[in-house]
């Protein structure tokens, strides 16, 4: 728990923003916004996705200029006009996707923007030694001379926080830190937190997750749609009180499902073996039994095989050994198309990547899968009339919002972009659905209306697999919960019989007394 | 560099070599065969060292420029054209018109590599298209402005081409220099020294300074490097300028130092060439380097089968015709870029646009 | 509720203007800092720009001219703009194109001795052509497959093969396939025999059957690109080759089967030229074909109708370049200078919206993902 000492913070607050609005094409991202940070303090900034927090951020770190507003640093009025000012100003950022560059030392992307040199040859050893003091001091425990690209997603994190206090940062930002930590790592990063806080640096730290706002901070301001909606203090509110100041309404943070009726087994993976494109082995002789019916939910820190095992499952990725079966069929290292024709449906992770071709018309990308079968194409000619009535008839039952079909898919937002994937993926006849992080930096209707529809293809008999680093969709979703670390199920359970903290210490790859795993509902 | 390159380095230098020993060493001592061949592999590959060099400056900084032909193609020519104007017109003396020409060829050279990054960085063009805009740019000017300035009467030159100054003169290394058989190496024009002085300078400056971190950051993680205050904007305008720069010198040793005169096309693809050294080279100096000499040596053998022609065993005349050596080194870069010799990896963010 | 698209005459001429604005604007453009250079140089831009216009446009014999010209050009840019769509750069059309003619060349004179018959002209000159197309493809195709099977990247593939089809042709010419007779001194074929050569259209004119060809088959392309399921794939692969993998497309095949495509057209080119206009394959005729090809693609912004208009305009600069250096001494080597500050100008679109204060709306063409180790 926090230490008395954070308690008390001075009156004169060490950084504070005044009317900051901030306009871009279409969207005020910020409007007229007012927030101040105490000494010392641990002061988050809670919003869901696109409510303006990282925008707001990135003007007070120059990386963005404000239309309008002020800034002010321990009492004097400031212009950021790039990352050199707020550095200069003592700011520091620890961005979301970090900012550290692979191939480079840790020493190297800690003074880089900021290289020591002696005689006009950079300075590696001294570096190397302030790293260490530093480290040290706020008990970070970094190796100045490990190469980024082989330090683990925690340590690459505490990186970035020495990047920012060799720089004599006392203002720390830091941009959704746990969304890639399990949540012990979180619960190490909080430990750090309140050590610097308690030597003195002051924290300003984005989330839209509830539970480690109430956790961790002295005060929470909420944004909404660009505003700031409120400030208060974990002890004045709860869960639900910051939902509904986050959305405006009240949230149902639980998706209402009736029972699981699971039938026949759809899905059979038997001892999967999967590299990476490094070569590294991340999936580990994987077992798993999926049937109609029934949502199951895997549920694991990104990075521990999941994408790679779904790339496997749909034919993107090489199986080194082992079988999958679809209803019976092998279509082991089977292309993406013989997949697709057993009645599979993939909703792609990256949605831009994989999903669409954002340069196509709408009703292109809802046949992206099908343009070759009938009636869109017979003997290799495109029945346009058959492609464009679909597409005019998908977008009217999936609530596509368009001005038209023919409009091209980079046009739409985020939500539409994913509800037109599993418009194209769920109006086929398909028996098995994999869906991998469906609702990332999606608004909450979207979230919303993709539940709602996974939901719906289950009673209607479908089997689904479930990948999302998001625990708590995973837990509203699911009917059974496998959960996955280092490339192996370490554990099935029914959803009923999880709770959040043992999930995590499974997903951290602790060893948790459990029942037998469970291969189906009864 | 790994060893599987350096070994396939090794060796097919080893074999050039030796096939001009074969034919050549009944005549002439095998020692001297070698140091001669050594001696032209260095001479010969200066160009596709500096283009090397200058496409590492501009793809380190994550700049695709497949213009370095045309820039050493304009650079050529304008260097030549300015050494003629000072000697023949101006009436001053051979060297400083040489050196003029020299720098004349560097500042095209590098105007050139201002256009591209105007292109690539500013407009964000696609960088191959912006390279091939250059490529084109420099056989239609050098094209039109040769034949406009030295072939129609009424030119300044009245419609013949001057005498032009010779060439960069040979400076012997002390000492090196004159040690038996061996020292005809240690004999070359200037530029050829630069080239080699350049690559070790490349390497310090990239892999040991401020600079070199900066560009090496701007490369592999613009944005990373743009929040820590790095203008990657001026990082990359400054890389590809010299990068422009360095295929300038590399143009003044067509006209300045190897031949007297401009032909049209001359550089016959050596820019090309050089991209496949420095792929090969996986973005190195050194690596770029000895990549470089590989192709010099396919080059010197064809030169240095001509001093042999009467040795030259009848199965073995095909080898005489340009057509059969002139293509080793468009075969081996074919060859090099399917990475059977070994896989490359380029800067993370070469090629593309930076959006802020 | 979605409201039906209105379809007025305006609405539906609006976008081919507003596509074509920029190109024209290009032209213009290139066409004024042309003008300034050759002013420079000491020459009178008017007189110059009056010759080229009578070259290209001035009479019957003019305008057939220039439509000989653009044939070539049509095909080369279709090969190039096939390429692109499918997210390829082919700058090997040089290549292709030269071994299309050479092979062209050499069915059309040496086919009848080795099979000791007379060939009747509707076998001889498909087969002729084919052998072109043929060429290409494989030239085509070879790049296409190194890209798909090892990454290698087609720029410096396709430039490497340019090279060694020149050698390769340049041996050819002085030596095999020299024109035997005495009074011949440079690197030519002999003359390719009656049968496999394209009929002109009008007796006098050099416009040939080829012109014409090349018109179908710039609709065929059209039509194959948007209307087939194959267009579909290739252009899917261009704009998005990770969402291609994902819908089912075979990513490699679909990569040979563009660079292969793209090759057989530019074969076609010289193949075109061969039976239509020289009879014979002259070594140094083609050079320069390439880098316009890319040119003519771009400004045609790789639409086949595009390609077609940008080819007759490019057709019409060369033809008029040589009635130009005859009227006023300026070199026709001005031409690429133009072309190349037209690509440009292209490329950069940027620039001309800024300078003629046009809206931004347009998608890039992006082609450039690095070297894909």
């Amino acid at each position: 728990m926090k230490s008395e000492a954070s308690m008390e913070h001075s009156a004169e607050p060490v950084l504070q923003v005044k009317g900051i609005t901030k306009q871009f094409p279409g969207v005020l991202a910020n409007d007229h916004i007012d927030l101040d940070l105490r000494k010392g303090e641990i002061h988050a900034l809670l919003g869901e996705n696109g409510a303006g927090k990282s925008t707001l951020m990135n003007i007070i770190y120059g990386l963005y200029q404000p239309d309008e507003g002020e800034i002010w640093v321990n009492g004097r009025q400031v212009v950021m006009h790039s990352p050199n000012d707020a550095i200069k100003h003592g700011i520091g950022m620890v961005h979301q996707h970090f900012m550290l560059i692979p191939v480079f030392t840790v020493a190297e992307n800690i003074m880089l923007g900021s290289e020591t040199v002696k005689k006009g040859v950079l300075d590696r050893r001294g570096v190397a030694r302030r790293v260490r003091e530093l480290s040290h001091q706020y008990g970070l425990d970094v190796d100045p001379d490990a190469l980024v690209s082989d330090l683990p997603v925690g340590l690459q994190q505490r990186v970035e926080i020495v990047k920012a206090l060799y720089r004599q940062a006392d203002i720390l930002i830091l941009d959704e830190p746990t969304a890639v930590l399990t949540p012990q790592e979180a619960d190490d990063l909080f430990r750090i937190m309140r050590e610097l806080a308690a030597q003195g640096i002051s924290i300003i730290f984005i989330s839209h997750k509830l539970k480690e706002v109430l956790k961790i901070s002295d005060r929470i301001t909420v944004l909404r749609g660009g505003r700031v909606v409120g400030t208060t203090r974990p002890q004045e509110t709860d869960q639900a009180h910051l939902a509904a100041m986050m959305v405006g309404r009240e949230v149902i943070l639980q998706v209402e499902k009736s029972e699981a009726r699971p039938g026949d087994k759809v899905l059979e993976i038997q001892n999967l073996n999967v590299f990476d494109d490094r070569g590294v082995r991340v999936v580990n002789d994987l077992s798993l039994e999926l049937y109609a019916g029934e949502v199951l939910g895997i549920a694991g820190v990104q990075g521990n095989g999941q994408s790679e095992l779904v790339e496997a499952l749909t034919g993107l990725r090489h199986i080194h050994g082992g079988r999958v079966l679809i209803q019976g069929r092998d279509v082991t290292n089977k292309p993406p198309r013989a997949i697709t024709e057993v009645g599979t449906a993939h909703i792609p992770e990256d949605r831009q990547k994989f999903g669409l071709v954002l340069s196509y018309p709408v009703t292109d990308n809802l046949v992206l899968c099908t343009y070759y079968l009938s009636p869109f194409a017979r003997r290799g000619v495109l029945n346009f009339r058959a492609i464009d009535e679909n597409g005019r008839r998908l977008v009217e039952k999936f609530d596509v919002r368009t001005p038209s079909p023919y409009v091209v898919a980079s046009k739409l937002s985020g939500g539409n972009q994913q509800k037109v994937i599993v418009a194209r993926e769920l109006s086929r006849p398909i028996r098995l659905i994999i869906a991998n992080q469906p609702t990332r930096g999606l608004d909450v209707g979207s979230i919303e209306y993709i539940h709602r529809e996974v939901i719906d293809m289950r009673d209607q008999g479908c089997a689904v697999l479930l990948v999302s680093a998001e625990l708590d969709e995973i837990m509203a979703l699911s009917d059974r919960i496998a959960v996955m670390f280092g490339g192996r199920i370490v554990s099935i359970l029914p959803a009923a019989r999880a709770d959040r903290e043992t999930l995590g210490l499974m997903m951290a790859g602790v060893e948790v007394g459990h029942p037998e795993p469970v291969q189906a509902v009864t | 560099m790994d060893l599987r390159r350096f070994g396939f380095i090794l060796l097919i230098i080893v074999i050039l070599i030796g096939v001009v020993v074969l034919v050549g060493g009944k005549t002439v001592p095998a020692g001297t065969i070698i140091a001669s061949m050594l001696a032209t592999t260095i001479s010969v590959a200066t160009p596709l060292t500096l283009g090397a060099i200058s496409g590492i400056f501009c793809e380190r900084a994550g700049v695709v420029n497949i213009g370095i032909e045309g820039m050493m193609l304009a650079a050529a020519f304008f260097g030549w054209f300015a050494a003629i104007l000072c000697n023949s017109i101006w009436k001053m003396p051979a060297m400083p018109s040489l050196l003029i020409g020299v720098v004349i060829a560097i500042l095209t050279g590098g105007l050139m590599g201002l256009l591209h990054a105007v292109l690539s960085v500013t407009y964000k063009v696609d960088q191959i298209i912006g390279g091939t805009v250059i490529n084109i740019l420099a056989v239609g000017i050098t094209g039109f402005l040769n034949r406009q300035l030295f072939f129609e009467k009424g030119s300044i030159f009245g419609g013949q081409v001057p005498h032009a100054p010779g060439v960069l003169p040979r400076l012997p290394i002390p000492i090196l220099a004159d040690l038996p058989v061996v020292g005809v190496i240690f004999r070359q024009q200037p530029i050829a020294i630069l080239a080699v002085v350049a690559v070790a300078v490349t390497h310090f400056v990239l892999f040991f300074t401020r600079w070199g971190l900066r560009t090496r950051a701007v490369g592999e993680h613009p944005r990373a490097a743009d929040t820590v205050g790095i203008n990657v904007i001026r990082v990359r305008y400054a890389n590809v300028i010299i990068g422009g720069m360095v295929a300038g010198l590399a143009g003044a040793y067509f006209t300045l130092e190897s031949v007297p005169s401009f032909e049209p096309l001359m550089t016959n693809g050596r820019g090309f060439i050089s991209l496949a050294a420095m792929i090969f080279g996986n973005w190195s100096p050194v690596g770029a380097w000895m990549a470089a000499l590989v192709f010099g040596a396919a080059q010197a053998l064809q030169i240095n089968l001509q001093f042999f022609r009467q040795q030259i065993p009848p199965a073995w005349a095909f080898l005489q015709q340009a057509y059969v050596v002139g293509l080793i080194p468009y075969i081996l870069t074919m060859i090099i870029l399917t990475g059977i010799i070994g896989r490359t990896t380029p800067p993370a963010a070469d090629g593309v646009a930076y959006e802020k | 509720m979605i409201e039906p698209v209105q379809s007025t005459v305006w609405q539906k001429l609006e976008p081919i203007l507003s596509a074509a604005a920029v190109p024209l604007l290009a032209v213009l453009t290139a066409m004024l800092v042309g003008a300034i250079i050759i002013f420079i140089a000491g020459g009178n831009p008017l007189d110059a720009y009056w010759g080229l216009l009578e070259g290209a446009f001035g009479s019957a014999r003019a305008i057939s001219e220039t439509t000989v010209w653009a044939t070539p050009y049509i095909f080369a840019g279709l090969a190039v703009s096939v390429a692109f769509k499918g997210g390829l750069f082919n700058i090997g059309a040089e290549g292709q194109l030269a071994l299309g003619a050479v092979a062209s060349a050499w069915v059309g004179y040496a086919l009848p001795d080795l099979l000791g018959l007379n060939l009747p002209a509707w076998i001889h000159l498909p087969l002729a052509v084919g052998a072109g197309m043929l060429a290409g493809a494989i030239w085509g195709a070879i790049p296409g497959w190194l890209k798909a099977k090892t990454g290698a990247h087609e720029v410096i593939n396709t430039i490497m093969l340019n090279y060694i089809a020149l050698n390769l042709t340049s041996f050819l010419l002085n030596g095999p396939m020299q024109d035997p007779n005495p009074l011949n001194v440079i690197a030519r074929t002999p003359l390719i025999a009656e049968g496999a050569r394209m009929p002109p259209i009008f007796p006098g004119y050099r416009l040939h059957w080829g012109f014409v060809l090349a018109l179908l088959v710039a609709l065929l392309i059209w039509w194959v690109l948007n209307k087939t399921t194959l267009g579909f794939e290739i252009r899917t692969v261009g704009a998005n080759p990770n969402a291609a993998r994902y819908a089912g497309v075979n990513v490699a095949r679909t990569i040979v089967i563009s660079m292969t495509l793209s090759g057989i057209l530019a074969g076609l080119a010289g193949a075109i030229e061969v039976t239509g206009l020289n009879y014979r394959h002259e070594l140094g005729f083609s050079i320069g074909y390439g880098f316009d090809a890319i040119a003519i693609a771009l400004l045609g912004k790789t639409n086949p109708l595009g390609v077609v208009i940008a080819a007759l305009l490019f057709g019409a600069m060369r033809n008029g370049a040589t009635r130009m250096q005859f009227l006023t001494q300026i070199p026709t080597d001005i031409i690429s200078v133009i072309q190349a500050l037209i690509l440009l100008f292209v490329a950069a679109d940027a620039i001309i919206r800024w300078l003629y204060r046009i809206k931004v709306g347009e998608e890039k063409l992006v082609l450039t993902r690095g070297w894909g180790g």
